[in-house]
């Protein structure tokens, strides 16, 4: 056994060796490529023989032909957001022959990111999602020319970037990248296509196109933050991003052949459950928009995050409700709960959650139900069952990251008031319970 | 003119808005009777009080939907029909989607 898990781990590391080599390698030959091209400059947008073969397919489609693949090789897009919706929209921009790809992300490579994000391997988790889709990109055709922006899009690095190309795709995950994004392209004067998906649902349109309305015109307003849901807690199912990304490419090839029928004053709703297509009118440009109106007030970048007041990314932040007496640490669960067998744990997750992993005896009650009045008696049953008339009973409570668990124990301590027990959450939830307890417990 | 029968219309909700709603997407409803005409202004109170279950500041905010909600009537952004003035007829399909930002 440990003999041949060693040849396993070799094997790998060998491997891992050898990509890096074939990356190197890969590197020069586009070096070494791009000098050729420059000094043969002159043919960009002349259709090469590859560019027939590989694109005769589409040539042949008369309202394109030569000439609109002369345009797709001489247009630029730029991809902001490298996951569910810029993974598939760049794909099929680069294999239909758009001649420069720009892709804009901070992020790394995540295990979480696989079943949607098909651009990255699972060799990639770590790596940095720009490159690790620029790779794969370029193994698709490698007479594209991809730039790769690995950074966070802010309001000071924005309009440098955007002006550099034809069309924008936002495939962002975040309210405050999307007003950003907005304002650059209304200021640059670009078309923005723009894509959403969460759960089972999609959401697609074109903003700042012919005099078409923006994202402020039919949004004038950030919503709260806390009606906004990112895909971390309400899920996605891949194919549902996969298809606003493929339909964001097909808007952003319609925008560069200069086509009529982009999807601009409408709003495509797609519903994977029902598998409809719902095409919305929407109002028309807003002459007082604070951007893209006649007079406009935004004229440079702001604080987005400020605007929006949330962060730039789908990451939750820590909460900080509890005073440090009211929250244990995982070591101190464990010697209490497991190895000592005192108090109680509720797990306060959504119940698909629990399903997925729980600790052993710990009780789910999802956080909404702690309003109910039912829920509350019943927790008071099980207390009267397990504590007898033992002073400062623990109740500790739990979720994925110590969040909702916060708001949990402050819910609980007024309606357990009366009850002599001590409520507290466990700090850093299952993730700090995985990374300092079990680490067979997944991280999700 | 006064309605003297009840308005019958669909009241659809998408983007996460059902959640708010039972989690059902489709209500057939019927306004009652009432003296003048519905709107959506008086709709929504409507909902407020008859349908909406669960955190009403997640939909509504003074008289109108919070930010990030738009209403559609019949297919159609509800600015291009007068927004809270609109007045409901019978049939009518009327779309509440909370817009996504997930990607």
């Amino acid at each position: 056994m440990s003999l041949e898990s060693k040849s396993i781990f070799q094997m790998e590391k060998e491997i891992a060796d050898l990509r890096e080599l074939l990356r190197s390698k890969e590197q020069e030959l586009r070096v070494l490529k791009e000098c050729e091209g420059s000094k043969t400059h002159l043919s960009v947008e002349k259709l090469s023989k590859d560019d027939i073969e590989r694109f005769s397919r589409q040539i042949i489609i008369p309202s394109i032909g030569v000439k609109g693949q002369q345009l797709m090789k001489g247009a630029s897009v730029l991809i902001v957001g490298a996951g569910g919706l810029g993974c598939p929209a760049a794909q099929y921009l680069t294999g239909s022959g758009i001649g420069h790809i720009g892709l804009v992300d901070y992020d790394e490579v995540d295990r979480s990111n696989l079943h949607r994000q098909l651009l990255h391997s699972q060799e990639n988790i770590g790596v940095s999602k720009v490159s690790s889709a620029a790779e794969a990109l370029r193994r698709l055709n490698s007479n594209v020319r991809i730039s790769e922006h690995s950074l966070q899009l802010d309001s000071s690095n924005a309009l440098n970037i955007v002006q550099q190309y034809d069309v924008v795709i936002d495939a962002t995950d975040n309210v405050a990248t999307r007003y950003l994004l907005n304002d650059a392209c209304v200021i640059s004067g670009k078309p923005l296509v723009s894509g959403s998906a969460l759960r089972l649902e999609g959401q697609l349109t074109v903003y700042n196109h012919h005099q078409g309305p923006c994202y402020r015109c039919i949004f004038p307003k950030p919503p709260p933050p806390e009606t906004v849901t990112n895909c971390g807690d309400g899920g996605v199912l891949g194919a549902v991003p996969g298809v606003i990304g493929v339909l964001q490419a097909l808007e952003a090839i319609k925008i560069v052949l200069g086509w009529t029928g982009v999807l601009s004053g409408q709003l495509l709703l797609f519903s994977g459950e029902q598998s409809t297509f719902r095409n919305i009118r929407l109002r028309a440009k807003n002459p007082s928009c604070d951007v893209c109106g006649d007079h406009p007030l935004i004229t440079k970048l702001i604080d987005y995050e400020q605007f929006c007041g949330a962060k730039a990314t789908d990451k939750e932040s820590g909460l900080s409700l509890l005073k440090q007496e009211q929250r244990v640490s995982p070591e101190t669960l464990h010697r209490s709960f497991i190895c000592k067998n005192e108090g109680i744990v509720i797990d306060v997750r959504d119940s698909e959650e629990f399903n997925m992993c729980a600790l052993p005896n710990s009780i789910n009650i999802p956080l909404k139900k702690l309003e109910e009045v039912t829920t509350i008696q019943k927790i008071k049953e099980i207390l009267d069952s397990r504590k007898k008339n033992e002073e400062n009973f623990p109740v500790y409570v739990l979720c994925r990251r110590g969040n909702d668990s916060q708001r949990a124990v402050l819910k609980l301590e007024q309606s357990l008031g009366n009850e002599n027990v001590a409520v507290c959450d466990l700090e850093g939830g299952l993730h700090a319970w995985a990374r300092a307890i079990d680490s067979s417990f997944p991280i999700y | 003119m006064s309605q003297q029968q009840g308005l019958e219309i669909t009241l659809e909700f998408g983007g996460g808005a059902e959640l708010l709603f039972g989690n059902l997407k489709k209500h057939q409803v019927t306004l009652p009777a009432c003296e003048g005409k519905w709107t959506i202004r008086s709709l929504l109170t409507w909902m407020k009080d008859n349908l909406l279950k669960e955190r009403p500041e997640l939909f509504i905010q003074g008289e109108t939907v919070r930010p990030g909600i738009l209403v559609l009537v019949n297919d159609a952004d509800w600015e291009l029909l007068g927004q809270l003035d609109y007045e409901i007829e019978a049939k009518d399909n009327i779309l509440f989607i909370s817009t996504l930002h997930g990607g």
